[in-house]
């Protein structure tokens, strides 16, 4: 640490006690343990964390970071995706020739692309991986039941989205994959050929089966998506924080036991 | 209060943990904390700054591998041309494989369901919460059901046909036995190990050896008419 403060160190500092600063971020300047607990507390986003986590829990080895790691394919992907949404149109056969312009026209397009897909496929993989380190870990225990559920919801929504996603090229790899996976759909008892109908828009896939997976694809799974990664942050924190192997009983590991007045020695048995 | 107290007072003295706590310990029950004390770290700045770190890392590998490697792009689509094969996404490869063996209601619906609830119901059924090991307790009872369960999965599977599924079973089988036939005592830490692993692990592994096999199977082993074909002659 240094303790020389230099100018633009004073510069940051009066900036961070200036009225407008303090009335965005209420925390203030300052590094006392008590300024970093207020600078988790008072922020919407940083809230669903907990302000201490144990030291640990931060070792690569405890977590791998796949979760971290997770968010961040899950954030460039939000990015990424944005930014294709503005050159792509989800219709027939506008949509592959769109893919062709980013290949060709748009500046960086075939690097936008690569991106995409190379984080999707690196989520999907990620999730799973996440999956079988938190059980082998058994994290999943009491009390983290319900997060659990909540990953395997996770789980789930990565699936559809990357599914969803496959589409949208609409090219041959895309259209017959879809046709493949959505044909297990009819398989459904009794219910089956509606359910596939439901969610094609058709008997077959279509332009109404694009229409319908761009729409879930770019706004009703990332806002699901959204909310239940907000709650499984959330509950980490409710649950006691990142799971600790040794806070649960095991013979080995140093026992810390508070002092206790000892028995008088006509009850001790 | 004239009646006796029930309870005896003790009184924590780290007073940088908790100041004011006062323990009360009520007879035949155990004062004990089984939680060790250990340092913590403020989650402002220091495990963002790494969480924030090892996005970046990432980031720059995605970046790097997409400035490298091209997403695929066939020619447009034709539903009057099927490829053959046609195959779904790689993470439902495991599945289309267990298509070509069993009727799509039970490779589609059923399989995929089961997993879904199997996976949901972990936590909630007092799965490895005590984490023993699967053979350390009523030992030849577990072998005999060990044996048959092994027998009767290894039947099914040649039954109809999953010659690809037997090869991880057979894998994790062999592990589970080397299992019972290790103790906690064992000198090698590779039998310790594998003695020490109960029931849920071994089902998941379990999982996990089959969905990498059938999902890599499927994704390179697996050509024209769903044939097996070997990825280096083609």
């Amino acid at each position: 640490m240094t303790t020389k403060t230099t100018r633009t160190d004073q510069l940051i500092e009066q900036v961070r006690d200036s009225r407008v600063w303090r009335s965005v971020f209420r925390s203030g300047s300052g590094n006392s343990t008590l300024h970093r607990a207020l600078a988790i507390q008072q922020n919407v986003f940083l809230h669903l964390f907990s302000a201490k986590v144990r030291k640990r829990m931060v070792s690569f080895s405890a977590t791998w970071y796949l979760g971290t790691l997770t968010l961040g394919t899950f954030l460039i992907l939000v990015v990424t995706g944005i930014l294709l949404m503005l050159y792509y149109h989800p219709s027939v056969p506008q949509a592959y020739a769109d893919m062709k312009d980013l290949q060709f026209v748009v500046s960086s397009g075939l690097f936008l692309r690569n991106l995409h897909r190379w984080s999707a496929q690196l989520m999907v993989f990620l999730v799973f991986a996440h999956m079988f380190k938190v059980f082998y870990r058994g994290a999943y225990r009491t009390p983290r039941e319900f997060n659990w559920v909540i990953g395997i919801v996770l789980l789930l929504i990565t699936l559809l989205l990357s599914y969803t996603g496959y589409l949208l090229p609409w090219d041959q790899l895309a259209f017959w994959a879809i046709t493949v996976g959505s044909n297990i759909s009819s398989a459904v008892p009794i219910v089956g050929s509606k359910i596939h109908f439901l969610l094609l828009g058709g008997n077959q896939v279509n332009a109404n089966a694009l229409l319908r997976f761009y729409v879930l694809h770019c706004v009703v799974l990332p806002l699901t998506a959204i909310v239940f990664i907000a709650i499984h942050f959330w509950r980490i924190r409710k649950d006691g924080g990142l799971y600790v192997q040794q806070s649960e009983p095991r013979p080995a590991s140093p026992v810390v036991s508070a002092p206790v007045a000892p028995l008088p020695a006509k009850e001790a048995k | 209060m004239s009646t006796p107290k029930d309870f005896i007072a003790g009184v924590d003295s780290d007073q940088r943990r908790s100041p004011t706590r006062v323990v009360f310990v009520t007879r035949r029950t155990s004062a004990q904390v089984k939680v060790a004390r250990e340092d913590e770290m403020q989650t402002y700045p220091g495990v963002l700054f790494r969480a924030a770190l090892a996005i970046e890392l990432l980031a720059i590998l995605l970046v790097v591998v997409s400035l490298f490697f091209n997403a695929p792009l066939e020619g447009i689509a034709d539903p009057t041309h099927t490829p053959n094969p046609a195959k779904a996404p790689w993470y439902f490869l495991g599945l289309q494989e267990l298509l070509h063996y069993f009727p799509p209601v039970v490779a589609g619906v059923l399989v995929p369901t089961m997993l879904i609830v199997s996976l949901i119901v972990i936590p909630y059924f007092n799965i490895n919460i005590e984490a023993q090991g699967l053979f350390l307790k009523d030992r030849t009872r577990r072998l005999n059901i060990f044996y048959s369960a092994t027998a009767g999965l290894i039947l099914f599977l040649v039954f109809f046909h999953v010659y690809v599924a037997i090869a991880p079973s057979i894998i994790v089988a062999i592990a589970m036995l080397i299992g019972a036939n290790s103790t906690l005592q064992s000198p090698s830490r590779w039998r310790r190990y594998l003695a020490s692993k109960p029931f849920a692990y071994w089902i998941m592994t379990w999982f996990l050896f089959e969905l990498i096999v059938l999902t890599a199977v499927g994704t390179w082993f697996r050509g024209p008419g769903w044939s097996w074909v070997l990825p280096w002659r083609s």
